[in-house]
């Protein structure tokens, strides 16, 4: 920020001085790496940016890459909110497997499928609850904190499941599956579904003065609180925020196979969402949001996956190339390993 | 008595309670026999917890244990397939686990990056890599394999003490000298107690950083060569997970999460009240799977809000 303000201020720019300013801007090196992708899926496959139309709904490899990223995005956004009050949630993946349990076990009780949707949310609610308690009114570290919902939550998603019998229950229900899987005027439901979160959270924390509260609670919490701002209810809120994103992608991904399968549903996507967020540059250690780029960044690790898939390699190699790529993306992002390697190119310049 | 050792109490309490509530319900539960085997069937995971203890002390996570095992033990099957002896093969794993772990260390520090998202990448690169190697279990078949599972020392009653809980309280023997009597375990506890005052006192931050680091590889290399012994066979997917339940049983062992409190020896007994509670639901045979979960996620529970008050109460730490 000041680097580029001095940049463009003084009459003197050396290109060095530019490209250390571009260099350190955040949003340079994910939006590269995802371009970088892009392309080499190009060279790979010329027909990668090609979308038709099939059934009435948009097809190809890019409309692909955005339509499978939605889950990890959705729980990304909240996880995002969580970061940014210096805090993490590891259990929202449990929640997944609870909501899609109890999405199952209500429809199953004949309940209309208008009113699940409620119950998923109220899934989210209770968890982020939960998870609030613990980290904002017991002081417990998120990271420990949100593991006991990680650890147990599965469980609890096979205990649902017994409750009426079966190990794996499936449904069919034509609302849940439409939203994960159906198409409103060519365009992927699960996009507009997205949209919509991402909107709402957008307005909720941009347009009233909670996303300030939040990150101010995450950048320092004693000087929040003595500002005025209830620390524990904005960190509550985050905890909230986040079980519901996280019941959302739950809904989809639930109805996506839908069946009940705790065991296996959303497994790691809380990886997968820190390190979206943290892809989009946001801290671990608090006090920035940036719901715009964790999507970025959700892209990013969405697109090596389809791109591994498409070029036809093994999908084995799928996690290798991943650890590869977030290194790459992490290492371009520390300032002390920037100044190495500059450093390096520069000596071999002489 | 030392409030320091209050939390370790608590958990060699529960322990023993846990122990004695499995002699109320079942016959000849309390014996040497299912202690025996509690050790050795836990060894591995309670080998890798004991490195992963130092890591916490220091104030950082480390995530890529349960990987970690895995591709110890697909790399030792396959160099058995091309007729390596199993030490061998032991030794260079245990090599290099001590470099992959001292490399996750330098990466923290020089680039300033969070122990989590480092680690989490080092997850994905071992777990990755065991696919690129074979998909399916390998078998050991060595007869080395089958002599250090015949390994034991006889206990009173009709317990005996397998080669793979051997390995372990000589490793944990190991670790509590490092933790205790060494400059580099206080080292250790000074960074995680406060890393800005132990580096304006002169603790090497980066040479200690990478220690840490290099020592938790190691013991988690350790425990997946113990891993693969005892299974005799390498499996890409072993030890998924694990790297949660390494973590959970440092945390039962008393060692608070903020960093610097904590003990080696407390692991032991955190990552045995994983195991009693696993061998008791077995003995029950109606309860399934889903309430090792469930009980896991309680004990943890428990723990925390438990070790919450003792720090609040005692002020093990002033600040945390």
């Amino acid at each position: 920020m000041t680097q580029s303000h001095i940049a463009t201020t003084t009459k003197q720019v050396s290109l060095g001085t530019t490209l250390r300013a571009i260099a350190a801007h955040r949003v340079v090196w994910p939006l590269a790496a995802l371009a970088l992708i892009f392309l080499i899926d190009f060279l790979i496959s010329p027909n990668f940016f090609s979308i038709r139309v099939v059934e009435g709904r948009l097809f190809g490899s890019v409309i692909d890459v955005f339509y499978r990223a939605v889950p990890t995005a959705m729980v990304a956004l909240g996880m995002a909110v969580v970061i940014g009050t210096k805090g993490i949630d590891l259990s929202v993946g449990s929640i997944i497997a609870i909501g899609g349990a109890v999405i199952t076990w209500r429809i199953h009780a004949g309940d209309p499928h208008i009113l699940i949707l409620f119950w998923a949310l109220g899934v989210g609610l209770l968890c982020g609850v939960w998870n609030g308690f613990l980290v904002a009114v017991l002081d417990i570290q998120p990271i420990i904190a949100t593991l006991i919902l990680m650890v147990s939550g599965r469980g609890i998603g096979l205990m649902i499941n017994l409750l009426y019998g079966g190990t794996n229950p499936s449904y069919t229900s034509a609302l849940l599956q439409g939203i994960s899987t159906g198409h409103i005027a060519f365009i992927p439901t699960r996009l507009l579904v997205f949209l919509l979160v991402f909107f709402v959270l957008w307005a909720l924390l941009r347009r009233t003065a909670l996303g300030m509260f939040l990150e101010s609670v995450g950048g320092n919490a004693k000087a929040a609180y003595l500002t005025g701002i209830n620390a524990r209810l904005i960190i509550f809120s985050a905890y909230i925020i986040c079980g519901l994103t996280a019941a959302s992608a739950g809904v989809i991904l639930s109805a996506d196979t839908h069946t009940s399968d705790p065991v296996s549903i959303g497994l790691n996507i809380e990886l997968d969402a820190i390190l979206a967020v943290v892809i989009g540059g946001g801290s671990l250690s608090g006090g920035r949001i940036y719901l715009g780029m964790t999507i970025l960044g959700a892209l990013v690790i969405q697109a090596l996956t389809t791109s591994i898939l498409t070029s036809g390699l093994p999908p084995e190699y799928n996690l290798v190339v991943k650890a590869f790529v977030v290194m790459v993306v992490l290492l371009l992002q520390s300032s002390n390993f920037r100044n190495l390697a500059l450093s390096i190119l520069a000596r071999r310049k002489r | 008595m030392n409030e320091k050792y209050l939390p370790l109490t608590a958990t060699i309490v529960v322990f023993l309670a846990l122990f004695a509530i499995g002699g109320l319900l079942y016959n000849n539960f309390v014996s040497t026999l299912v202690l025996g085997d509690i050790l050795a069937d836990n060894a591995f995971i309670i080998i890798a917890a004991i490195g992963t203890t130092f890591v916490i002390i220091s104030g950082g996570i480390d995530l890529s244990i349960g990987s970690m095992i895995g591709f110890v033990g697909v790399v030792m099957a396959n160099l058995d397939v091309v007729g390596w002896h199993p030490l061998a093969s032991a030794g260079m794993m245990l090599v290099f686990g001590l470099g992959f772990g001292a490399l996750q260390g330098l990466i923290i520090d020089f680039c300033d990056i969070q122990p989590f998202i480092v680690t989490l990448a080092g997850l994905f690169l071992l777990r990755g890599s065991c696919f690129m190697v074979n998909l399916d279990a390998v078998p050991i078949r060595h007869d080395f394999v089958h002599d250090f599972a015949g390994v034991s020392i006889p206990l009173p009653g009709d317990g005996e003490l397998h080669s793979s809980a051997i390995v372990m309280l000589v490793s944990l023997v190991v670790a509590v000298v490092i933790a205790h009597f060494t400059r580099f375990g206080a080292n250790v506890y000074a960074i995680g107690g406060d890393k800005t005052s132990a580096g304006l006192m002169g603790v090497p931050m980066r040479r200690t950083m990478i220690g840490i680091y290099a020592l938790g590889g190691f013991y988690s290399a350790l425990g997946g060569v113990i891993y693969a012994l005892y299974t005799s066979s390498g499996y890409p997917l072993a030890g998924t997970g694990n790297e949660l339940t390494a973590i959970a049983s440092v945390v039962l062992g008393g060692t608070l999460l903020t960093g610097g409190v904590g003990m080696v020896a407390g692991t032991l007994f955190g990552g045995m009240i994983f195991g009693l509670i696993a061998t008791l639901i077995n003995f029950n045979g109606s309860l399934n799977g889903a309430w090792i979960m469930i009980i896991g996620g309680v004990l943890l529970f428990l723990f925390i809000v438990l070790q919450r008050f003792l720090v609040g109460s005692f002020r093990l730490r002033s600040a945390a």
